[in-house]
Formats: structure tokens, C-alpha cells, sequence
């Protein structure tokens, strides 16, 4: 039998990220997936990035995965969303040719040192002692691994619905997982089912362009990762069209054969990203709703429709999508379909995505509620750097809500887990204004150059940027100027008689780099990038203190001892089940405490106020 | 605590008394009650009958059975209402007590069932715990008006609010390029005010919460020998005060809570601190200092027999201390009258005391102020409502950068979701998906 370190099971984004890193980490590696063609294929929309996912991106390319890499080579149309607003809700995103993004993973997983690709399908897992060893392939092919990452995304009992049909498969065409899933429930798994959608493919060929509003990407194109100098794909539009009227009619009369109401599917579906149906029936008052026409690919005259997801029948599909503008002759490619599959409760996971049933086996992507490439790709580079770390008797990795969008999300599903497919969004963070994707770098580079993740390239790049910042920063700490002296320059501040040192400036709405400029002509000299990073920290460096002291509050209380004459009994709201838990579990600190199976932030509100008090005396 | 256990309590007060009840909470209330009386009486009908054990009838008295959820604690529970003598209520929590899965309760423990039965939340129990020690009309009935969620109702609301001001906010950050979110609407910054002032109006009342909940506190004052402590003795022993029984437990200051009308009035005596020699002194005049600080009212003696003094509060401008208001109190008026009292008094012929009593209530606000609007009384209610206003109101000041609102917005939550023990991040996604059609 052939024995790697570590074996990844699937090839999507979660995968891919998940077998790099623990490659990366110099455990030798298998990934196992149906066919090495379907590598990085992106099976519903064709873009990356967004509002929370571009923040998870950065990150990916933070600890040098390969998302932002791939995505730079592949993104066809670039836009920072939210650009007029602040830095800290800003996501950078792209459209991405579907081919040149596959081709582009392919490429990096194929030249990725101590990565094997195994061409099958895992059938069952090994086990002894207690715990993982191995995988059995359908074929017979058996192999040992010290730790196993499943990544199987949506094919665990993978069932499509479209208008009255089903279909069992995992995407359209491929066929679904089934001796997983059983080998799942054996562990005595909590599973569930999730429900997502895809709309149709049309042939853009067919599609009248001309009366449709355009959409442009950013000129130059902002690139997500710290390693991409410029981005050289040709740039393309997206256009965009609206529901009507008579959409909306055909739609509602034949609600009756979508398999989202006539009763067929049965499981949650997300609230963000509802079908046409789901818009249609809620949102009954609006009148139109936005739908945008996002290329496929360069090469290619597939058209993604994004905002049509629907599992109405064919026929209906095509009725209503020639009632909209530009679409009068469209021919359709592929019906669009819903698709509901297993997942696993992640409460069943430690906070390092290791099952707490099984040693040695992680979960990573959709298979623990997720949805998005992004969530997926996140935690397939943490659970496959875990695995790794499992696989070398080191320390596992772990990231705080304080310091990553990735460490908000991880906490997120094993603390409460999910129901609805869980996506990120901005609003999940509570240190958002820290958690940027303009410093994804700052916050996560050198932790992952500490584990061993990252290439002695890109610790390089990061450690010039590092010391640019550094010297940026004491320089206009210590460039000060009165106010008289700032206003003959025609900087405007109050003539109050206070020096001001130029990050102290920075940090005024009302002040640009120019007005910097001309009271220090020795500013020009610093490089944009570091200029504005530093820019973007005096201006919310007031929130920031103040946050930084919530974080030192939260890791202060996170360390924190809880004393052993505490009594559960005796502290009010909280839960029957939580209360035993602690009294079996007795955690010796409020650290140990979160990672109780169940508790919630009240409780650990709770059990602080006594810790910090002394005593168990009356509580509030 | 052994959750499985059926408690049983006295939980009237001390005996004698007039009437005793007993309480039980928990699975054996049940048979214990049919071994008791022969049969399960009807539930929740108070049934006359008699009380026996074995062969011995211990009492007769009324009785009620609530089986639960439908009880104060969700459990099974009963009420036996007995004569109120000690022989009685001693011989029938023995005689319970034997039963098998039957323990005396331990303190606040049917509160503590009824909350984890999700029957109280914490303010609710809060506001129960106060009830229990509700000393006046008005304590009683500012206790009551918490219990029955009133506070919590209200910030129910503000928290219902707020959460459609962050899921505004929040789409606007987190959807602005998908769905059909619109810019922030024009009456965002009137909302957002709106509630800040809502809020800070109940924070404007909490002072008189207070009061209702701790008593108004009144500290005599003045040189030795003014007659602080015989005035003190003279306004207890009016007619128109009822001394509580509870005890005054100030250190050195003497403390007589007063029960003038349903409001509960503590008269603090600083008499007797300045008459200490030496070093104690010094520490004895900074308590009485403190204490007047701590006062909602002063009452400064003078006596014509005595040298003149001025309060020493608030005599300067630089003290930042808030302002205590102060009565001069010209005391002895059957020996004279001293220049510039606000009132004289004699404890000698009774002049002027109920006159200060009736003064004392008007003062304490009691007679202005309606319970049911003053509910904030606790000083963490009123530090997560501050908490609360302050963050509304710098998120007014930032609109133009919504990520800040936001974040002081989110501020203002979390004061409230202390304020009622529950925290939930989710709860503003429910707002936004239920309120914009979001999703490409």
C-alpha cells in the first residue's frame, strides 16, 4: 500500500487549496479526484471575489495559496466594489475565464513539489486505532495517509432538480458520491441538507448587446494577489438587463413545476442568493430586478446570467429569459437547476476543521455548510495546513476572529453552525475595520512564515514591504508642522496653535496626499502602495485604538483562568445542556470555555462577569 | 444541584404569621400532594382541605396544583397555604422533606428554575429578586412592572429597531452591487436620532428609579450638638413614618429607612463623627463628607445654642462633585430661632416634623412620578442604556462614512443585548435578508 501524509479527497477549490498547502508544508501529498481535467473548474458563477469573499482572497494569497494568483491570471473584467466607500468594505473581485482559471490551477497543483494526483474515486476511509489512515478508492486501489481532508463539495448524495425531474449527481454530468456519505453516518455524524441553484448557460451569440447598459471594470485592473505585478489577460465587459412584466407572469403562473415549491426539495436554500422564483413570490411589490450578463470566457460565447438561479422546467426557463431586454432570440446552452446535497454539521469539528469524532480527518468546503469558492478555498488551505501539521506531530494552525476573516468564519460554523449554505459577508467581523483586504499581508503573512506555508519569494516581498511600512510610518510620525506653516502651504486646519505630525493629518476627510505633498516634498518620494496603506491606518487609526483594545480585552479573556471554585449551578441563563457540558468539561480557561461544544458568546458573557467579580455572588 | 430534585421552600415570610406557603417545584410535587390529600385536586383551583401524613393530620388549609409547564417554573408545582405557626410549617417540611426526591430549595432556586425554563429572562429575574425584597408600595410595584418584562419589552423594542438600522447600513456595505439595494433613506439620521432620544428619555427618569428601588436618601448633618440624632429620633417616631424593621447597616453612620406614604426615605445620621478625636476624626469627617455626596438630600442643622457653620459642599467651583441639595434646618426652635432656616423644627413640641416629612416625599419625586415609566433602576440597566445613546448618537455624526456608523451602531446592540443577557450576531442578516431582495 502507498503511504502519503496527507490525502486530499476532491479537486475543487477547497481541494486544491488544501493539497497545496499541505504540500507546501513538505508533507508528501495526494489528491484524489474523479478526473484531473475538472481540476479548478468553477461550477456556478464565473468570478471571484466580491464583498467579504475578495477579503478572503487576500487572505488565501496572505498565506500564499493559490486562489488570488490563479484568479490574476484568468480575470477578465477587475472592479473593487464599494470603491467610494471606506477601505475597509472594499472587496476586489473578477470575472473569470472559466478555461484559463482551470488551466491556471492545473498548472500550479502540477507544479506543486511533494503533490501526487490520483485519478479515482473514494469509496471508504481507514481507520485504525482510533483513528484515519487511509482511503479506499471504488476501484480497490487502497492507499495509507497519516491524515485525510474531504472536500467533496456538492456531490455527497448530490441530487439535481430541474421542473419535475431529478437527477442523482454531484454537477451536471458527474455522478454523485454515495460511499461517503454512508461511511459518514457510520461515525454517527450529524448530517443535513442544503439546497443551492444555478441559472442557465446561453449562447452569447444569440444575445442583442447593443440596448443593454455596460458594465466596465476597473482601468488599471487591481490584482489580487501581493505577488501579481500587472494583469495582462485582455479586459472585457459585462452588460446588464432586467426582469419585466411578463417575466415576472411566467414565472409566477408556472410556480406550480418549479422543484423549490411544488414540495420537491425540501432543504434551505441561501436568503443572498435566491432562484427567480424565491425573488419573485417574496418580493412580490418590485417590479424588476437587475440581472447581469457575465462572460464565460474569452474564447468562449457562454454567457452566465447571474441572478437567474431557478429549478423550473426548461421550456419555462426559456420563455422567461426571452422576455427580457436583449434576450428576445437567446438560445440556452444548459437549463439552469437546483441541486441539493449532504453536508456536515460543523459543530461536529475542533476549531482546526478536524472531525471531533475522528482523528487525523478534516472537513473543508461545502461539505461543512459553506458556499462560495472562496469560503471553500479559505478552509481548504486551513484544514489542509492542519493536516499537515497532524501528519508532523507540530502544533496545529489557529486563526482568531480578531486577526481573519478566516478565523471569523471557522468560529462561526464549529461554534454555531449553519442553516442556510453560509457565505461570508463583511458584517460577520466585528474588528471589520482591521480585518482589510488592503492588509490581509500585515495580518497573516508572518504567522503563516512561522508555520512554514509560505515561499521564500513571497516572505521576501512581504518582508520589503514590511520595512517600507515601518520606515513610512516613523517618518510621518515625525514630520510635524504648526498650523500657520500647514496653511500658508493651503493645507486647511484650525489655527489652534497645536502641531500636527503628518499621519496625524492623514487621518482629516478633507486632506489628500497632494496637500502632504506640498508641505513635505520628501512624501513624493515614498511608494504609492505604502503611502496609502499607511493613509488608510491614520484614518481609522482612532476606531482601530479603540478596537485594539477590545482585542486585547478578548485575548486577555481568552486566557484567562476560570477558577475551580466556580459552580454552574449557580449562574442563571444558562442552557440545561450547556450547564452539563461545563460541569463534565470543567475548561480551565475562557478559551477552553468557547471551544465547549454549544456555549454562545452570552454565556461566555456571563461566565466572565463572575470570573471577573471573584465570586459566585448574585449575578447582573 | 441535582437538577431531578423537587424543591420545597416557606416562602412567606418569617413565622408566626397569619398564613404560611409552601411551595414545591419539580416531579414529586405531584405525588406527594395525592399522598397527601388522598387525590390530585383539581388543577388550578384553590381547594380547602386537610392536610395529613401517615395517620397524622398536620393542619387544614388551602391548597393549589399546578402542574406544569403552566407554573411559575415550568415545572410541576404545588401551594399549600397553612396556618402560620411554627409547629406547623416546621412538622410539614420535615414531613415533605422524607418523601423521597423531595430537598429543601436552596436560595433564589425557583427564580433559577423559571428563568432556565426560559419563564423569566434576566431582567425579568432581576426585577422578581426585587419584588421578594420590595420593602414599599412603591418598590413592590417598580419591582412588579420589571418582572412582568416591562423593561424588557421596552428594550425588546429599541433592539427591534436598531436592527433595522444596522441591516440598512449593513446592506448598503455588504450588497451595494447585487440585489435591489437603494442608497441609505433620507429619514436614516432622524431614525437613528429618534431612538437615542427614546432611549435617553428612560435614562432621564433612571435617577427616580433609583429612588423607588434604593429609597431616598437623606443625610442630617451639621455641627456636633445641632440635635441631629434626636431629630433623627423624632422623624421616626412620627406617626406619619413607619420605621422598616430592616436593619441599618452604614458603618459608622447611623441609617433609618422610613416608610413615608409608600416611598421609601433613608435617613442617614452623620452625628456623633466629628466628635472623635485625634486621627479617627479626619476619617470620620471625610465619611460624613462622602455620605453627603452621596445624598439626594441634605439636611444642615443649625441650633441657636450652637456656633453658626456653613454646608461644606459646593462652596468653591472647582469641585466637579454633582450639586446635593440642601435644606437649612433651623433645629431647637423652642430655644430660638436662628437666622436664614428653610424650615425650624422642635423635637421638643413636635413643631415643623411632619411639615418635614411631607417635604422630604415631595422632594423624593414619589409623588410625581408614575412607576410603569420608571424602570430603569439597576446601574448596569443604566450603563448599557448610556452606552447605548452615546454610540447612537456618534453614529448620527458619521453617516457620510457608513463603515463607521456601522460600527457604532453595532456598538449600541451589543449595550442592549447585554442589558438583556442574549447576544446574537445573526439576528441583524434576519433583518436585512427579510427586508431587501439580495442575491445577484
Amino acid at each position: 500500500m502507498i503511504e502519503y501524509g496527507v490525502i486530499v479527497v476532491g479537486g475543487g477549490h477547497a481541494g486544491c487549496e488544501a493539497a497545496a498547502a499541505s504540500a507546501r508544508l513538505g508533507v508528501p501529498t495526494a489528491l484524489i479526484t474523479h478526473r484531473f481535467a475538472t481540476i479548478g473548474e468553477m461550477s456556478c458563477n464565473p468570478a471571484i471575489g466580491g464583498l467579504g469573499k475578495g477579503h478572503l482572497v487576500r487572505e488565501i494569497d496572505a498565506m500564499d495559496g493559490l486562489m488570488g494568483r490563479v484568479a490574476d491570471q484568468a480575470g477578465i473584467q477587475f472592479r473593487v466594489l464599494n470603491r467610494r466607500k471606506g477601505p475597509a468594505v472594499r472587496g476586489p473581485r473578477a470575472q473569470a475565464d472559466r478555461k484559463l482559471y482551470r488551466e491556471a490551477m492545473q498548472a500550479a497543483i502540477t507544479s506543486q513539489p511533494n503533490l501526487t494526483v490520483i485519478e479515482g474515486e473514494v469509496d471508504d476511509l481507514l481507520e485504525h486505532d482510533g483513528r484515519i489512515s487511509g482511503a479506499v478508492l471504488l476501484d480497490g486501489r487502497r492507499f495509507a495517509a497519516r491524515a485525510v481532508v474531504l472536500t467533496t463539495g456538492t456531490f455527497l448524495r448530490g441530487l439535481i432538480h430541474r421542473g419535475e425531474e431529478t437527477v442523482p449527481a454531484g454537477r451536471v454530468g458527474e455522478k454523485p458520491v454515495l460511499g461517503l456519505s454512508v461511511r459518514l453516518e457510520a461515525l454517527g455524524l450529524t448530517l443535513g441538507r442544503l439546497k443551492t441553484g444555478t441559472p442557465a448557460r446561453l449562447d452569447g451569440d444569440s444575445i442583442d448587446f447593443s440596448g443593454l447598459e455596460e458594465q466596465r471594470g476597473d482601468d488599471p485592473p487591481e490584482p489580487f494577489s501581493m505577488l501579481t505585478e500587472a494583469i495582462t489577460t485582455p479586459q472585457i465587459s459585462c452588460y446588464i438587463t432586467r426582469t419585466t412584466a411578463e417575466t415576472h407572469r411566467i414565472i409566477a403562473d408556472n410556480i406550480h413545476r418549479s422543484a423549490m415549491y411544488s414540495g420537491r426539495i425540501k432543504s434551505r436554500g441561501p436568503r443572498y442568493c435566491p432562484s427567480i422564483e424565491d425573488k419573485i413570490v417574496r418580493f412580490a411589490d418590485r417590479e424588476s430586478h437587475q440581472i447581469f450578463l457575465e462572460p464565460e470566457g474569452l474564447s468562449d460565447s457562454t454567457i452566465y446570467p447571474n441572478g437567474l438561479s431557478t429549478s423550473l422546467p426548461a421550456d419555462v426557463q426559456e420563455a422567461f429569459l426571452k422576455s427580457m431586454p436583449g434576450l428576445e432570440n437567446v438560445r440556452i446552452v444548459r437549463p439552469g437547476y437546483a441541486i441539493e446535497y449532504d453536508y456536515v454539521d460543523p459543530r461536529e469539528l475542533r476549531p482546526t476543521l478536524e472531525l471531533k469524532r475522528l482523528a487525523g480527518l478534516y472537513l473543508a468546503g461545502q461539505i461543512n455548510g459553506t458556499t462560495g469558492y472562496e469560503e471553500a478555498g479559505a478552509q481548504g488551505l486551513y484544514a489542509g495546513a492542519n493536516a499537515a501539521l497532524a501528519a508532523l506531530d507540530r502544533e496545529p494552525l489557529r486563526l482568531s476572529r480578531t486577526e481573519s476573516y478566516l478565523g471569523v468564519m471557522v468560529d462561526d460554523l464549529v461554534t454555531r453552525g449553519v442553516t442556510e449554505p453560509y457565505r461570508m459577508f463583511t458584517s460577520r467581523a466585528e474588528f471589520r475595520l482591521h480585518l482589510r483586504s488592503d492588509n490581509a499581508d500585515q495580518r497573516l503573512t508572518q504567522v503563516a512564515v512561522d508555520v512554514g506555508l509560505v515561499s521564500p519569494q513571497r516572505a521576501a516581498v512581504f518582508a520589503a514591504k514590511r520595512a517600507k511600512l515601518e520606515v513610512g510610518r516613523q517618518l510621518l510620525d515625525s514630520l510635524v508642522v504648526s498650523p500657520t506653516t500647514a496653511r500658508k502651504a493651503g493645507v486647511p486646519i484650525n489655527a489652534d496653535g497645536h502641531e500636527r505630525s503628518a499621519f496625524e493629518l492623514m487621518s482629516y476627510p478633507n486632506i489628500t496626499t497632494e496637500d502632504l505633498v506640498r508641505v513635505w516634498p520628501e512624501l513624493a518620494e515614498m511608494e504609492p502602495v505604502v503611502l496609502e496603506q499607511l493613509g488608510i491606518d491614520a484614518q481609522y487609526a482612532v476606531y482601530l485604538d479603540r478596537q485594539q483594545a477590545d482585542i486585547q480585552a478578548m485575548r486577555r479573556d481568552e486566557g484567562r483562568e476560570i477558577p475551580d471554585w466556580f459552580d454552574y449551578d449557580a449562574l442563571p441563563g444558562l442552557s440545561m445542556e450547556v450547564r452539563q457540558k461545563l460541569k463534565a468539561q470543567r475548561p480551565a480557561t475562557i478559551a477552553q470555555a468557547q471551544a465547549v461544544d454549544g456555549i454562545t458568546p452570552a454565556a461566555i458573557t456571563l461566565i466572565l462577569s463572575v470570573v471577573r467579580r471573584g465570586s459566585m455572588r448574585k449575578a447582573g | 444541584m441535582r437538577d431531578g430534585d423537587t424543591i420545597v421552600a416557606l416562602s412567606s415570610g418569617a413565622v408566626p404569621s397569619g398564613v404560611a406557603v409552601i411551595r414545591l417545584s419539580g416531579p414529586q410535587s405531584g405525588p406527594v400532594l395525592a399522598a397527601m390529600l388522598g387525590a390530585l385536586p383539581q388543577p388550578r383551583v384553590l381547594t380547602l382541605t386537610d392536610v395529613t401524613f401517615g395517620e397524622v393530620t398536620l393542619d387544614r388549609g388551602l391548597v393549589a396544583w399546578m402542574p406544569g409547564p403552566r407554573s411559575f417554573t415550568g415545572e410541576d408545582c404545588a401551594e399549600l397555604q397553612l396556618h402560620g405557626s411554627p409547629a406547623v410549617v416546621r412538622s410539614t417540611l420535615r414531613a415533605l422533606t422524607s418523601h423521597p426526591g423531595i430537598r429543601l430549595a436552596e436560595a433564589g432556586e425557583f427564580t433559577r428554575r423559571a428563568f432556565e425554563n426560559g419563564k423569566l429572562d434576566l431582567v425579568e429575574a432581576q426585577g422578581l429578586g426585587d419584588l421578594i425584597a420590595a420593602e414599599t408600595e412603591n418598590q413592590r410595584a417598580l419591582a412588579f412592572t420589571r418582572m412582568e418584562g416591562g423593561l424588557t419589552r421596552q428594550v425588546e423594542g429599541w433592539r427591534e429597531r436598531l436592527l433595522d438600522l444596522r441591516a440598512e447600513i449593513e446592506a448598503q456595505l455588504d450588497f451595494s452591487d447585487e440585489g435591489d439595494v437603494g442608497q441609505l433613506p433620507d429619514d436614516f439620521g432622524n431614525a437613528v436620532e429618534a431612538l437615542s432620544r427614546d432611549i435617553g428619555s428612560v435614562l432621564a427618569l433612571r435617577g427616580q428609579g433609583r429612588i423607588l428601588r434604593s429609597g431616598f436618601r437623606v443625610v442630617l448633618a451639621g455641627p456636633p450638638n445641632a440635635g441631629k440624632s434626636s431629630l433623627l429620633n423624632a422623624l421616626s417616631q412620627s406617626e406619619v413614618a413607619i420605621v422598616s424593621d430592616e436593619p441599618g447597616t452604614t458603618r459608622d453612620l447611623k441609617e433609618v429607612p422610613l416608610d413615608v406614604k409608600g416611598q421609601l426615605i433613608l435617613l442617614i445620621d452623620s452625628a456623633g463623627l466629628r466628635e472623635t478625636s485625634s486621627k479617627a476624626e479626619a476619617i470620620g469627617v471625610s465619611r460624613a463628607r462622602d455620605a453627603m455626596l452621596g445624598a439626594d438630600q441634605v439636611l444642615w442643622l443649625m441650633a441657636p445654642d450652637i456656633p453658626g457653620e456653613d454646608p461644606p459642599l459646593h462652596t468653591g467651583g472647582a469641585d466637579h462633585a454633582p450639586r446635593v441639595a440642601t435644606a437649612k434646618i433651623g433645629a431647637k426652635a423652642d430655644l430660638g430661632r436662628v437666622a436664614g432656616a428653610d424650615l425650624y423644627v422642635s423635637v421638643a413640641t413636635g413643631e415643623g416634623v411632619p411639615e418635614l416629612l411631607e417635604r422630604l416625599y415631595d422632594a423624593s419625586g414619589a409623588s410625581s412620578v408614575s412607576t410603569a415609566s420608571v424602570l430603569v433602576s439597576h446601574e448596569r440597566d443604566r450603563e448599557a442604556l448610556l452606552g447605548a445613546v452615546m454610540s447612537l448618537s456618534r453614529a448620527k455624526e458619521r453617516l457620510a462614512e457608513p463603515e463607521l456608523a456601522a460600527e457604532d451602531l453595532r456598538g449600541a446592540s451589543h449595550a442592549l443585548e447585554r442589558l438583556l443577557g442574549r447576544m446574537d450576531a445573526e439576528s441583524v442578516l434576519d433583518h436585512l435578508f427579510s427586508a431587501f431582495c439580495i442575491g445577484k
